[in-house]
C-alpha cells in the first residue's frame, strides 16, 4: 500500500509544473508484483485478490494471491489491494499518429490519393510524439491499430504499443491489416430539406472494381515477383498467404452481407469493420466466423424510427448470437472514450466482464496478437493497469499505473501539465 | 393601372348595350368581329358550387355570360349547341404558375463571394427583392402549356416569375390563344413572395430563418419608406412594394411549417398572406386554425413505395409511409376545422394525375362542393375577380369547360374549353359522343357494333351472334368515321367500311373481306354496357391515427400534466439540502409540490423510486437540434436579425431522443458562421407540440456571437478569403462597429420618441433596423450574449469590449481556454459553458483540457458542460461525471454543470433547474446513480407532464412495427391494383452543429 502510494503520488511530485517532453518508459529491470488487486484477466475470468508478476517485460504470474508461491527477492513488491487490474485496452481502427489536429492540413497523414492503395503503410507516417498519444494511454489504452483511410483500399495498417521513441519502436505487429472501405450502396443529394438517399446506381461498378483488383492481383501473386512489381499487388501478398488480414469497413446490412459474400468467394476470411447493422446478419457471421469491430456504442438510431437505444445495445444482441465482436471508435483524440462505450455496453446487456474483453482480449483476437498480448495471462506481455475505480466509468475511473511490456510508462500528459501549471497560477490545491 | 381596372369592370357591365367590342389595333383587309353569340342548352350546368341545373341553358355572347339557368331564351341570332348529357362547370383558376414567362436564368452560384447586389439600378440591396418584377409586362402565351391546362380544367392563372425571396407582381390571365392584350384580364393581380432566394447570387440569406429576417426587414422598411424615407433615399423596389402591397398578398412554401413561419409574419404586420403549403398541413392542423390565414394545397400526392427488399424497406421512415396514406386527406382535414383553401396543380404536367388526385382527396372525405370551389370561387374571390370568374353567371368571363361525366366520375371527360367565349377542344371539337350499341349491317352482314371506353379515343367491338366478338379499328375525324375488322375464314381481306354521322346512327359505304364494294348502315340502340370497373378508383381512406408529432415516435394524444408522487428515491436536490436519501416528491399542477419522507397523497400516481435517483432535468446551454433549414446565416459577419425561434423544427426526432437522456430544456444556438450571429431560443423538451408551445416561456433573449476561426473562415477553403474579419484583430473591430452604430440608432430613436405628437407628424421616423434594434437590446441588458470562444486573447478581447461598451459578456460557450483566464471570467461575471473532452479538432482548440469545466467551477466560475451535438445531448450525465475524473469535482458540484448551473446561466434557475418546491416539475428519475455509464433515464417529466419512460418507449417500438406493416400492406394493395409505384428513398436529416454552413436554402 505504501509503495503504490509513493508510485501514484511520486508520479505528481516529481513531475515539474512547466510542460515538457514526455520520455518513454526504460525497458524493466526489476520484476514487478502487484499484490492485492481485482484482476479482470480479460477472458472474462475475474480473480480476487490477486497477484500479478512480470519480469522483463513478460508475465510470470497472474492468478489467486493464494496460490501465488515466487520469491519476491529483488523484485518491486506494490500493495495494490482495493483497485483492479485489467489487461491494456486495444484501440483498433484510429488514425492516431496520422492526424494531429482536424482542421489543419499539414497534420494529415491518414488518407492518400486515388482508390487503390494497398501498398501504402500507415506505421512510418505515425507520429510518436503526437501530443494525442499520452491522453489516450492515460484512460488506459495501450495498444493501437494505426488504421489509413480514404478511397477503395486505403492502405495498411500496423499495430502499435503507446509508449516509443520512433515508430520502429513502436511497431507491435507490422503491416498486418489491409483496409478496404466498401462502396456505399447509397447514394446521397443534398437539399435543404435534408440528404435526399436512394440506391447508388453506381453501386455494382464500384463492387466490380474491388473483385477486379483481387482477381489480378491473386493471379499475379501466382508466379514470383516480376522485374518491376506492382506494389499494390505486392502488398496483399501477406493476405493471400493468411499473414495479413483484411479490414472491410462497411455500416448497411446489404453492404455487409454483399462485402462477406465476396470475401469468402475470394477465400479470405475478413473483420468487418464499423458494423452498424450486424446484429440484422448475425447467422451469416457467426456460420463463417466473422468478427466485427463494431463502431461507436455512442452514436445516434441509424434511422428516424429505430429504436432510440439500439446502438447502445448492438453489443448484446451481437454476442447473444454468438458472434465475435470488438468495440472501437473512430477518430484519435476521441478514442480515450473507449472505455466508457464499453461501459455503456454494459448498461445495455453485456456481462462485464465480456465488455472488458471486448475492448481487450476479443480485440487482440481479431488483430491476430492474442498470442502476446489482450490479457493478464502468464507468457505474455505485460501490458496491464491498475486502476482505481471502475475504468469502464468516467465517474470513477482513474488509471493509476500502467505498463507496457513490463514498462512503467508515464501518466503525465499535455493537458494535464496545462491543467497543473493554472492550478500552480490560482494557488488552487 | 387602377383606372385599368376599373375600366375593365365597367365594360364588363356595359357589355349589354354594346353592339362592337372596340379595338385599338389597326384592321388589315375588312374587319371580322365575331360575336360568338351561343347558346349550350339541354346541358347540366353546374354553375356554382351549390347549384347544378339539368336540361339548361348557357347563353354566351362576346365573351361574357348572358344568362345561365332552365328557362332562358335563345336569341334567333344565337348559334345552338345540344349538349344533351353533358355538364357544363365553370372553368378553374391556377394562383401559383409561370405561365407564359421567360425561362430562368439557372446560373449557378459563384465561387467568389459576391457580396453586393449585381443588378444596376436604384433597386433594393439584395437580389433576391425583387418587388419591381412585373409578370404583365413579361407575359407572352404558350399554346403548349396553354392546352395542357385547360385539359386539367383551368381556364386562367395568375402567372408570375418565380424567382426570388419578393417576387413582385403576378398577372392574371386567361388560358386562351387570342392576342396577349384579350387574354390579360388584370395586369397586376397579386403580390408573391416565398422563402427561397431563388437565382440571387449574393450570399444572404444562406438560411430559412434569414429569408425570414430579409422579409421582415423589407416590410419595416417599406413603412419607413412610405412614412417618409423615400425623401431621403429612392429605391425603386420599395416604391414598387408599397404598390403591390394593395394587391392580394400570395406567398409560397412547400411544408406546413414554413405555413406557419409565413403566417406569423403576416400576423406581425397585420397582413393576410394567401400561403401555398406542402401538402402536409393536416398535420398542424391546430395551429393553421388559430392563425387563420387562407391557403392553396398541391395536388402531388406521394406514391405508394415499391418495397421489395425489406432491408431497403427499414431505409424508409415511417412518416413517409404515414404521409401517403394522409395526403389525400389534406383538403378534407382543412375542410373540416374550417380553413379556407384553394387547390394548385403546380408541380403537375398530367391532366390524368390531376384528375386523379381530385378524385382521391374527395374519396378522402372532402365534398364535392367544397373540391368545386377550391378550384373556383376562392381563387376568384382571393384575386378579388369574382365579378368576372368563378361562377357562371351573367355579365362574367365566358369561362367553362363543358365534360361528358359529373365532375369527379371516373369516366368524366373534358370534350371542349371555351375561353372568353371561344371554344378550344380538348377531346373533341364538337359534342359527338360515338359510344354506345349499334345493330350494323352491312352488306350480308348483320350484327352488333359496340363503341366504348375512353370518349375521346373509343373502341369498338363487333358481335357476331351469341360467341364470336371481334375488335374492330375505330377512326374519326370530325364526323366521318372509319372502322374495319377482320372476321376469320371469311376471304382474305378486312371488312373496311368508311361512313359518317347521321343524327346518332352511322352510315356509309365500304368493302367486305373479298374486296366487293357494300353499304353500310349502324343504328344507335342505346349507350354501351357499363365497364366492369376496370379504371381505378380512388378508395383511399386514412385508417391511421393523427400523430403528433406526425413520426413514429409521435403520441396520438398529447400527455397532460399528471400528479405523481415518487416515493423513496434519492433525491438530488441542487440546494442546501444536497442529496437526500430515501425521499418522495410530489409533482402535481407542473409545479414540484412536496419534498419530504413518508408523504401520503390520496388520487397521485405511484412511482417507486427505491434504489433510483431523482433529479431536475439535464438543461443542455449549446444544441443545434429541432431546426429547420439552416443553423447558420452564415452569410454576413453580423446577423443579429435572425432568429431560430423562427425555424423551430417540433417533428425532430432528437428532442425525443434527448427526452431519454433526461434533456428537459435546450438552448438552441445559431452557428458559429458569423461574428454576430444570430438569436438562440430556450425551449422545453414538450415532445409533441408546436414551435411556439416548445418555447421555454418568461426567458429573456439571448444571442449567439463567435469568435476565433469560424468567423474568420479560417477553415472554409480558399474562395473565403474576402469576407472581413479575417483575423482575430478584425473581429474586435467587427463587434465595435456594429455597437457603435447601434448606440447611433439608439439615440436617433431616442431623439424622435422624445418629440411631441406634433413634432413626430412633421419628422420622418428613423428607419426600424432588426440587426441593431437586437444589439440595442444587448446594451440594455434584455438580451443576453452566448458567444462561442476558445483561445484566452478572444476571451480577454470580448471582455475588455463589452465592459467598453457599458455591458457584459453573460455566457462563454465551448471556451475551452476559459481555464487560462478563469480568474478576469469571475471578474467580468462572465459564466462558460464547455465542451467536458473536446479538443485537437482544429488549433485553437489543440490547448484544450478535460480539466476546464472543474477549474473554472473551483475558480467560482458559473459553469455548464454542453453538447454542440444531437448524440452527446443524450448522454450530457456522463458529460458532467468528466468533472469528477478530470478535475476531481465532487460528484454533487458536478451534477450542477448540466442542470443548475446552466439554468442560471440562461437566467431560468427561479424557474427549472433544482428540485425545489414551487418549481417547474422538470424531473428525471434514473435508475442508477446519475453520474453513473450505468445510468438510464426511466423517466422525464416536463412541467409536470411525463414526456418519456422507457416503457412507453419499448411500447413505441411496437407499434412503429406493427404500423409499418399495415402501411406496407395497404401499399402492395395499392400498387396491385394498379397505382404507378416508387422505390425506396427518402430524405435523411441534416444534424447541424456549430460548424455547419450548409445552405438551408431550397434546392428546387
Amino acid at each position: 500500500m505504501k509503495k503504490i502510494r509513493i508510485l501514484v503520488f511520486g508520479l505528481m511530485c516529481v513531475q515539474p509544473v512547466a510542460a515538457q517532453r514526455i520520455a518513454p518508459a526504460p525497458a524493466q529491470t526489476a520484476p514487478v508484483v502487484l499484490v492485492g488487486a481485482t484482476l479482470h484477466v480479460g477472458n472474462g475470468r475475474v480473480i480476487a485478490p490477486s497477484v500479478v508478476r512480470f519480469d522483463k517485460g513478460v508475465i510470470t504470474y497472474a492468478g489467486p494471491a493464494a496460490d501465488y508461491r515466487q520469491s519476491n527477492q529483488g523484485a518491486q513488491v506494490i500493495d495494490v489491494t482495493g483497485k483492479h487490474i485489467y489487461p491494456g485496452l486495444i484501440a483498433a481502427n484510429t488514425q492516431l499518429g496520422l492526424n494531429e489536429i482536424e482542421l489543419v492540413r499539414a497534420t494529415h497523414d491518414y488518407a492518400e490519393v486515388g482508390d487503390f492503395n494497398a501498398c501504402v503503410r500507415s506505421l512510418v507516417a505515425y507520429n510518436t510524439d503526437s501530443r494525442i498519444i499520452p491522453t489516450i494511454r492515460n484512460n488506459g489504452i495501450l495498444l493501437a491499430q494505426i488504421v489509413p483511410m480514404g478511397g477503395r483500399i486505403a492502405g495498411t495498417s500496423s499495430v502499435v504499443q503507446l509508449d516509443a521513441w520512433n515508430w520502429e519502436d513502436a511497431a507491435y505487429q507490422a503491416d498486418n491489416g489491409i483496409h478496404l472501405y466498401w462502396p456505399s450502396y447509397f447514394r446521397y443529394r443534398w437539399t435543404s430539406m435534408g440528404a435526399e438517399v436512394g440506391p447508388d446506381s453506381l453501386y455494382e461498378r464500384n463492387v466490380q472494381r474491388i473483385k477486379d483488383f483481387f482477381q489480378e492481383a491473386f493471379s499475379y501473386l501466382n508466379k514470383p515477383a516480376p522485374e518491376v512489381p506492382n506494389l499494390n499487388f505486392e502488398a496483399v501478398r501477406g493476405l493471400r498467404e493468411g499473414r495479413q488480414k483484411l479490414f472491410i469497413h462497411c455500416n448497411y446490412v446489404r453492404e455487409i452481407i454483399h462485402a462477406v459474400q465476396w470475401a469468402l468467394d475470394a477465400s479470405i476470411r475478413p473483420v468487418i469493420v464499423g458494423g452498424r447493422d450486424a446484429h440484422l446478419c448475425t447467422d451469416l457471421l457467426r456460420q463463417h466466423n466473422i468478427p466485427v469491430l463494431l463502431l461507436d456504442a455512442h452514436s445516434l438510431p441509424p434511422y428516424p424510427d429505430s429504436d432510440i437505444e439500439l446502438p447502445y445495445k448492438t453489443a448484446a444482441l451481437l454476442r447473444e448470437a454468438g458472434v465475435t465482436y470488438g468495440l472501437t471508435t473512430s477518430g484519435f483524440w476521441q478514442v480515450r472514450n473507449l472505455p466508457f462505450m464499453a461501459g455503456t455496453t454494459v448498461a445495455y446487456g453485456v456481462p462485464y466482464e465480456d465488455a472488458v474483453a471486448s475492448v481487450t482480449w476479443s480485440v487482440a483476437k481479431i488483430l491476430g496478437i492474442d498470442d502476446r498480448t489482450g490479457t493478464v495471462e502468464p507468457g505474455k506481455d505485460a501490458n496491464l493497469l491498475v486502476v482505481s475505480g471502475d475504468l469502464l466509468d468516467m465517474r470513477t475511473s482513474q488509471v493509476e499505473a500502467a505498463y507496457i511490456q513490463g514498462r512503467a510508462i508515464s501518466l503525465d500528459d499535455a493537458q494535464r501539465q496545462l491543467y497543473r501549471i493554472f492550478k500552480e497560477k490560482y494557488g488552487l490545491r | 393601372m387602377r383606372t385599368l381596372i376599373g375600366a375593365v369592370a365597367l365594360w364588363g357591365m356595359a357589355l349589354k348595350t354594346s353592339v362592337l367590342a372596340q379595338t385599338t389595333f389597326p384592321v388589315h383587309g375588312v374587319q371580322d368581329e365575331r360575336q360568338r353569340h351561343v347558346a349550350l342548352v339541354n346541358a347540366t350546368i353546374i354553375p356554382d358550387a351549390k347549384t347544378v341545373l339539368t336540361s339548361a341553358t348557357l347563353l354566351i355572347r362576346q365573351g361574357r355570360i348572358v344568362a345561365v339557368g332552365t328557362k332562358v331564351d335563345i336569341p334567333s341570332d344565337a348559334t345552338v349547341i345540344d349538349a344533351t348529357g353533358y355538364f357544363i362547370y365553370p372553368s378553374f383558376i391556377e394562383l401559383i404558375s409561370d405561365y407564359g414567362m421567360p425561362a430562368q436564368n439557372t446560373a449557378s452560384r459563384q465561387d467568389r463571394l459576391q457580396l453586393e447586389s449585381a443588378k444596376k439600378g436604384a433597386y433594393y440591396w439584395n437580389e433576391a427583392v425583387r418587388a419591381e418584377v412585373k409578370a404583365h409586362e413579361l407575359f407572352s402565351q404558350r399554346a403548349d402549356v396553354a392546352q395542357q391546362l385547360r385539359a386539367m380544367g383551368f381556364g386562367s392563372v395568375v402567372t408570375h416569375v418565380r424567382d426570388g425571396i419578393v417576387r413582385g407582381s403576378g398577372a392574371l390571365v386567361l388560358l386562351g390563344e387570342e392576342r396577349d392584350n384579350d387574354l390579360m384580364i388584370r395586369q397586376q393581380a397579386a403580390a408573391f413572395y416565398s422563402f427561397n432566394k431563388g437565382s440571387s447570387q449574393q450570399p444572404y440569406p444562406t438560411s430559412l430563418m434569414g429569408s425570414i429576417a430579409l422579409l421582415r426587414q423589407i416590410f419595416y422598411d417599406v413603412n419607413w419608406y412610405t412614412a417618409g424615407g423615400w425623401r431621403e433615399q429612392q429605391n425603386i423596389s420599395l416604391d414598387e412594394l408599397q404598390q403591390n402591397l394593395k394587391l392580394p398578398q400570395v406567398f409560397e412554401t412547400n411544408d406546413v411549417l414554413s405555413v406557419l413561419s409565413a403566417a406569423r409574419i403576416a400576423r406581425e404586420f397585420g397582413f393576410t398572406f394567401i400561403i401555398k403549403g406542402g401538402g402536409n398541413e393536416y398535420q398542424r392542423i391546430d395551429e393553421l386554425k388559430e392563425i387563420g390565414m387562407p391557403l392553396i394545397i398541391p395536388l402531388t400526392f406521394p406514391r405508394p413505395y415499391r418495397f421489395q427488399d425489406p432491408f431497403d424497406a427499414a431505409t424508409v421512415p415511417l412518416s413517409d409511409l404515414m404521409h401517403w396514406e394522409f395526403a389525400p386527406a389534406n383538403a378534407a382535414f382543412l375542410s373540416q376545422a374550417g380553413i379556407p383553401f384553394a387547390f394548385t396543380a403546380a408541380g403537375m404536367k398530367e391532366a390524368k394525375e390531376f384528375w386523379k388526385s381530385l378524385r382521391g382527396a374527395a374519396a378522402a372525405g372532402l365534398s364535392s362542393a367544397d373540391l368545386l370551389k377550391a378550384l373556383t370561387e376562392m381563387p376568384a374571390r382571393w384575386m378579388r375577380i369574382e365579378d368576372q370568374l368563378g361562377t357562371l353567371a351573367p355579365g362574367k368571363l365566358a369561362n367553362f369547360f363543358v365534360c361528358t361525366d359529373s365532375l369527379l366520375d371516373p369516366e368524366n371527360t373534358i370534350v371542349q374549353h371555351w375561353i372568353r367565349g371561344r371554344m378550344y377542344p380538348v377531346a373533341s371539337s364538337e359534342l359527338i359522343d360515338l359510344r354506345g350499341r349499334y345493330t350494323l349491317e352491312a352488306g350480308p352482314l348483320k350484327a352488333t357494333l359496340v363503341i366504348s371506353g375512353d370518349f375521346a379515343a373509343p373502341q369498338a367491338s363487333i358481335r357476331l351472334g351469341d360467341t364470336a366478338t371481334y375488335t374492330a379499328r375505330l377512326q374519326r375525324q370530325e364526323r366521318l368515321v372509319t372502322l374495319s375488322f377482320r372476321q376469320p375464314q371469311q376471304g382474305t381481306l378486312n371488312w373496311m367500311l368508311s361512313g359518317y354521322l347521321l343524327g346518332r346512327d352511322l352510315t356509309g359505304h365500304g368493302t367486305d373481306a373479298h374486296g366487293k364494294p357494300v353499304n353500310w348502315h349502324a343504328r344507335y340502340q342505346g349507350p354501351p354496357p357499363k365497364p366492369k370497373d376496370t379504371a381505378v378508383v380512388w378508395t383511399h381512406t386514412v385508417e391511421g391515427k393523427l400523430r403528433r408529432p406526425f413520426n413514429g415516435f409521435g403520441w396520438e394524444q398529447l400527455p397532460k400534466p399528471e400528479t405523481v408522487l415518487i416515493r423513496n428515491a434519492t433525491v438530488w436536490t441542487n440546494e442546501a439540502e444536497g442529496i437526500m436519501p430515501k425521499t418522495d416528491v410530489l409533482l402535481q399542477n407542473g409545479k414540484i409540490a412536496r419534498i419530504g419522507k413518508n408523504l401520503n397523497v390520496p388520487d397521485a400516481r405511484i412511482i417507486d423510486g427505491t434504489g433510483k435517483h431523482l433529479t431536475a432535468g439535464i438543461i443542455d446551454e449549446h444544441a443545434h437540434i429541432a431546426i429547420r433549414q439552416g443553423v447558420n446565416e452564415c452569410s454576413h459577419s453580423v446577423t443579429s436579425e435572425v432568429r431560430i425561434g423562427d425555424v423551430i423544427d417540433p417533428n425532430d426526432v432528437n428532442i425525443y431522443r434527448q427526452l431519454a437522456g433526461g434533456v428537459t430544456a435546450s438552448h438552441l444556438l445559431h452557428g458559429s458562421c458569423n461574428t454576430i450571429g444570430g438569436q438562440t431560443q430556450l425551449i422545453k423538451m414538450r415532445w409533441g407540440y408546436g414551435s411556439e408551445a416548445l418555447k421555454f416561456k418568461g426567458w429573456p433573449g439571448f444571442i449567439k456571437f463567435a469568435l476565433g476561426e469560424n468567423v474568420k473562415t479560417s477553415n472554409w477553403g480558399d474562395q473565403y478569403r474576402f469576407r472581413f474579419p479575417q483575423t482575430r484583430m478584425g473581429v474586435e473591430q467587427t463587434i465595435k462597429d456594429a455597437f457603435i452604430r447601434a448606440k447611433t440608432y439608439k439615440k436617433k430613436w431616442d431623439e424622435y420618441n422624445r418629440l411631441s405628437a406634433k413634432q413626430k407628424a412633421l419628422t420622418v421616423p428613423p428607419r426600424r433596423d432588426l440587426q441593431l434594434e437586437a444589439l440595442v437590446e444587448i446594451l440594455e441588458g434584455r438580451r443576453h450574449i452566448t458567444c462561442h470562444s476558445y483561445v484566452q486573447s478572444e476571451i480577454n478581447m470580448l471582455m475588455r469590449l463589452a465592459e467598453s461598451l457599458g455591458f457584459r459578456v453573460n455566457t462563454f460557450t465551448h471556451i475551452l481556454e476559459g481555464y487560462k483566464v478563469a480568474d478576469k471570467m469571475k471578474a467580468h461575471g462572465a459564466n462558460a459553458s464547455s465542451f467536458s473532452d473536446w479538443w485537437a479538432y482544429k488549433f485553437e482548440v489543440y490547448e484544450a483540457i478535460p480539466h476546464n469545466p472543474a477549474l473554472l467551477a473551483q475558480m467560482g466560475v458559473v459553469t455548464a458542460v454542453n453538447s454542440d451535438d444531437a448524440e452527446m445531448g443524450r448522454r450530457l450525465n456522463q458529460e458532467a461525471a468528466k468533472s469528477v475524473k478530470y478535475g476531481g469535482l465532487s460528484e454533487e458540484e458536478a451534477w450542477k454543470l448540466c442542470t443548475l448551473n446552466p439554468a442560471r446561466m440562461l437566467r431560468v434557475d427561479g424557474q427549472v433547474g433544482s428540485i425545489r418546491v414551487g418549481k417547474d416539475a422538470d424531473v428525471v428519475l434514473w435508475s442508477d446513480h446519475p453520474l453513473s455509464i450505468y445510468a438510464k433515464a426511466e423517466y422525464t417529466w416536463v412541467d409536470g407532464i411525463l414526456f418519456y419512460s422507457r416503457q412507453q418507449a419499448a411500447q413505441q417500438q411496437e407499434w412503429i412495427q406493427a404500423e409499418r406493416q399495415r402501411l406496407m400492406r395497404k401499399m402492395m394493395a395499392a400498387i396491385a391494383s394498379g397505382e404507378p409505384a416508387r422505390e425506396p428513398s427518402t430524405f435523411s436529416q441534416t444534424l447541424w452543429d456549430c460548424e455547419t454552413i450548409t445552405s438551408g436554402q431550397d434546392v428546387e
